[in-house]
């Protein structure tokens, strides 16, 4: 089961337009999953969420998709709320975690988060992170004496991290309030770096255990 | 029902209307030991029979063999040394055991288990009993889970659902309290351990992270008290025993009962005979706890890693359940309050309240639970091997299930017709540091240059933990067919013939127990028909009753030990009628009117 957004869906028990994301209005049998995740949530896409609203959401989808409560059905229905289930976890997995949330939203609008990882230097990190990657060199043939430089990197990554959030944040409340492409491009080129420095501090802490 | 399948007991319960309850057998016994044996006719048995026949013959009988599901020879070499088994050679994807003249896996050895319980079930409730929920410890990976529904079939059950055994536990508990809040789950059994972090609210059970070792539990502190005791008895008796299966099972069943006193009392004394020599040994509680504090160490890391996971920190923490027979000890109990910085509930009894769960479970699938849901997550991350056997991860554990990933394949050559998906579980970065899943073969795919075909392949974690995968092909739109290649356990036909072979046993069992219980109803009337005739009303009636009385009397005997059910039970019933006059003269003139109706069983 796939799915392909702006197809005309009809309804797999009584053929007409099921009308509403979950369940058919004429028929009341479930849908397989045709919507993105904001709108299997109801949500418009904004990236700025309340975190409260959208848990006690998917409380309640989580008891009337759920195939336990199918358990009794046919087996096609019980199928279709797999498949529901596994789209509302899939969902809400993403849609609760602000990274995972602007990665999908990226994906909607063709902008795939990028594969490379170390290749890609932020330019305004490239002098840091020439030096550290010396001392992580040193580090890993034995030479302790920069274990203090590396305790300072790390540091000074774990700050810029927190402010890679921040800008992170701001984007999200810049695509929200204009929905325009610019949004899009800086909270790209935010996540790309917040990645970048996310994979950096995971060797740094390799290191220093 | 709801079946707790454990590594050194097993358990089976069901829901009496609103709350569950476990199931005895005919002897009133809860318990079931999961020990299966071959008796000396050269039939298997579970339970506490086979109990007994692991200490006279423990090299046909089979204990904890939970830790070998899903497992191949090469993942358990250690642990086999200290185990009596004989396994056979060439058991790489699918350990094989000689268990007297058969050879057995690790599923059709649970599935003796799981048959003795349904019997029990069967037994209390007078019907088949073919449906239940079966509980696997939360970091069973996904050929555990497999080797498990697997057994399950073989036992000639539907598997309804396999639900972690933590969670089922906070089933248990969540039941009479309506709680809301964070719970944590610390689940020490006999084999494994689970730790789960869950969060109430208004009946639902989320599960926020979960985690464990499936090779930690009572049997490794029994293990290294075994291990000292053997050097003790060498030394003293000046004679090595460690490889007389015999000797050995004796003096586990000696340690473990030294370990069950000490969580209760300051000191025990290990007491151990054999073959006409002594050994005793006292052990107190600070030397146990010395020899098994590294043991209990062992269970803090998952505990961090799943608070980690689970987003939250130890003071969000509301309540901690302990669940499995080892959190009897008093040092686990203590350790967990040090690493919780709370004292943890044991208000159910740790070793039941498992079976427990799982009966609730089963009353949610059945529709008795409404307002209960649980929702449990995948222990484990799982990826497919890309270039260089780098792990890409698809679904990543601690994610709710059920859960899917959807992944584009396409070929590396022109007119490639295959395309090979090897999937793995586990959180490290190279393929060969995970577990092998399975290899998925793209089978057909239309000869294309390199590159072109586009096919779209869905992994699917359902509601068991279990994988499964459905591919496409993109440009058509058609389904393009998979086959699968687990790396461990059976393939489905090979389960499809251990079923058929199992349904000729089913049929046996059911058939012995409908003679047991016809032979129960035999002896009753034949006790009551013999003390009958001491009686002075014997001599009241004809001649010709007594003869028929006689005849009657004869006629069950014999048929009393024929296999045969049906024939016994008319036999009984020609007794009863033959009897009825005899019956009547016995009773009391006076209290005659009052009984009226009763057969001679009951005036006897
Ligand atoms: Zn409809």
């Amino acid at each position: 089961m796939l799915t392909q957004i702006g197809q005309t869906v009809t309804c797999w028990n009584c053929g007409k337009s099921p009308e509403e994301v979950h369940f058919c209005s004429h028929c009341e049998s479930l849908q397989p999953p045709t919507t993105d995740y904001f709108e299997y949530f109801g949500l418009p896409r904004k990236l700025q969420i309340d975190l409260g609203a959208l848990e006690q959401s998917f409380y309640r989808l989580s008891r009337r998709l759920h195939p336990d409560v199918y358990f009794r059905r046919p087996e096609r229905e019980r199928q279709l709320a797999v498949d529901a289930t596994a789209w509302l976890n899939d969902a809400y997995r993403t849609l609760k975690d602000p990274v995972a949330r602007g990665e999908y939203l990226l994906d909607l609008y063709g902008m795939k988060k990028s594969e490379q990882k170390s290749s890609n230097v932020p330019p305004e990190l490239l002098e840091e992170v020439f030096d550290l990657n010396m001392a992580l060199e040193e580090i890993r043939t034995g030479d302790d004496s920069v274990r203090p430089q590396l305790i300072e990197a790390k540091a000074k990554f774990e700050n810029l991290l927190e402010e890679v959030d921040h800008s992170l944040e701001a984007g999200f409340g810049e695509w929200d309030r204009t929905e325009s492409r610019d949004a899009l491009e800086k909270i790209y080129s935010v996540l790309n770096r917040r990645n970048y420095i996310r994979n950096l501090l995971r060797d740094v802490n390799a290191e220093l255990v | 029902m709801g079946i707790d399948l454990g590594t050194t007991n097993s358990l089976v319960a069901y829901m009496d209307s609103v709350r569950p309850k476990i199931i005895t057998d005919a002897d009133g016994e809860k318990i079931v030991p999961s020990v299966v044996a071959m008796t000396p006719e050269g039939e298997l048995t579970a339970g506490r029979p086979a109990a007994d026949l692991l200490l006279s013959r423990p090299e046909r009988a089979v204990y904890s063999v939970k830790r070998l599901m899903g497992k191949g020879i090469g993942d358990v070499t250690e642990e086999l040394k200290l185990f009596p088994f004989q396994v056979v050679e060439g058991s790489e994807s699918v350990i094989r055991i000689r268990l007297g003249d058969r050879i057995l896996t690790p599923p059709e050895i649970s599935a003796q288990v799981l048959r003795r319980l349904k019997l029990n079930a069967e037994g209390h409730f007078g019907q088949p009993i073919t449906k239940a929920v079966i509980t696997v410890p939360a970091y069973f990976n996904d050929a555990q889970r497999q080797a498990t529904k697997d057994a399950g079939r073989i036992a000639g059950l539907d598997v309804l659902r396999l639900v972690n055994e933590p969670t089922a536990a906070s089933l248990a508990y969540g039941l009479d309290k309506r709680k809301q809040g964070i719970v944590a789950v610390y689940d020490l059994g006999g084999g494994t351990f689970d730790i789960s972090i869950l969060k109430l609210h208004d009946g639902i059970f989320e599960v926020l992270a979960t985690n464990g070792d499936t090779h930690l539990g009572g049997d490794d502190i029994d293990n290294l008290l075994i291990h000292i005791a053997l050097e003790d008895v060498a030394t003293e008796w000046g004679e090595d025993i460690s490889r007389d299966a015999v000797g050995v099972q004796h003096l586990r069943r000696a340690v473990i009962e030294a370990k069950h006193a000490l969580s209760t009392e300051p000191e025990a004394l290990l007491r151990f005979s054999y073959r006409g020599k002594q050994y005793n040994r006292h052990i107190d509680r600070p030397l146990f706890e010395k020899l098994i504090a590294g043991i209990i160490e062992r269970t803090l890391e998952p505990c961090r890693q799943a608070v980690l996971d689970a987003k939250i920190e130890v003071r969000h923490i509301d309540e901690v359940v302990l669940v499995g027979g080892s959190t009897r000890i008093p040092l686990v109990r203590e350790t967990v309050q040090v690493m919780f910085q709370k004292k943890p509930h044991a208000e159910l009894n740790p070793e039941e309240v498992v079976a427990l769960g799982a009966a609730v479970q089963a009353g949610i699938l059945a529709g008795v639970q409404q307002d209960m849901l649980l929702l449990d997550v995948t222990p484990l991350s799982l990826g497919i091997e890309t270039m260089g056997g780098v792990v890409s991860k698809l679904i990543h554990r601690n994610s709710t299930i059920p859960a899917s990933a959807t992944e584009v394949f396409t070929t590396g050559v022109d007119g490639q017709k295959n395309v090979l998906i090897h999937v793995v579980q586990g959180e490290r970065e190279m393929t060969g540091d995970c577990r092998s899943l399975a290899r998925f073969d793209l089978k057909d795919i239309p000869p294309m240059p390199a590159g072109m075909p586009r096919i779209e392949v869905r992994f699917l974690i359902d509601a068991n933990g279990i994988l499964n995968v459905t591919a496409r092909d993109v440009r058509s739109g058609k389904e393009q067919s998979v086959e699968v290649k687990p790396s461990y356990g059976l393939t489905d036909e090979q389960v499809e013939a251990m079923i058929t072979e199992s349904i000729d046993q089913a049929e046996a069992d059911f058939r012995q127990r409908q003679v047991v219980e016809a032979r129960l109803e035999a002896d009753a009337i034949l006790a009551a028909t013999e003390k009958a005739m001491d009686h002075d009303a014997w001599f009241e009636i004809s001649e010709e009753e007594r003869a028929a009385i006689k005849t009657a009397l004869n006629e069950l005997r014999m048929a009393y030990y024929a296999d045969d059910h049906l024939l016994i039970r008319s036999q009984v019933e020609k007794l009863n009628q033959a009897t009825f006059h005899l019956a009547e003269l016995m009773m009391d003139t006076a209290v005659r009117s009052a009984l009226q109706g009763k057969d001679i069983r009951e005036v006897g």
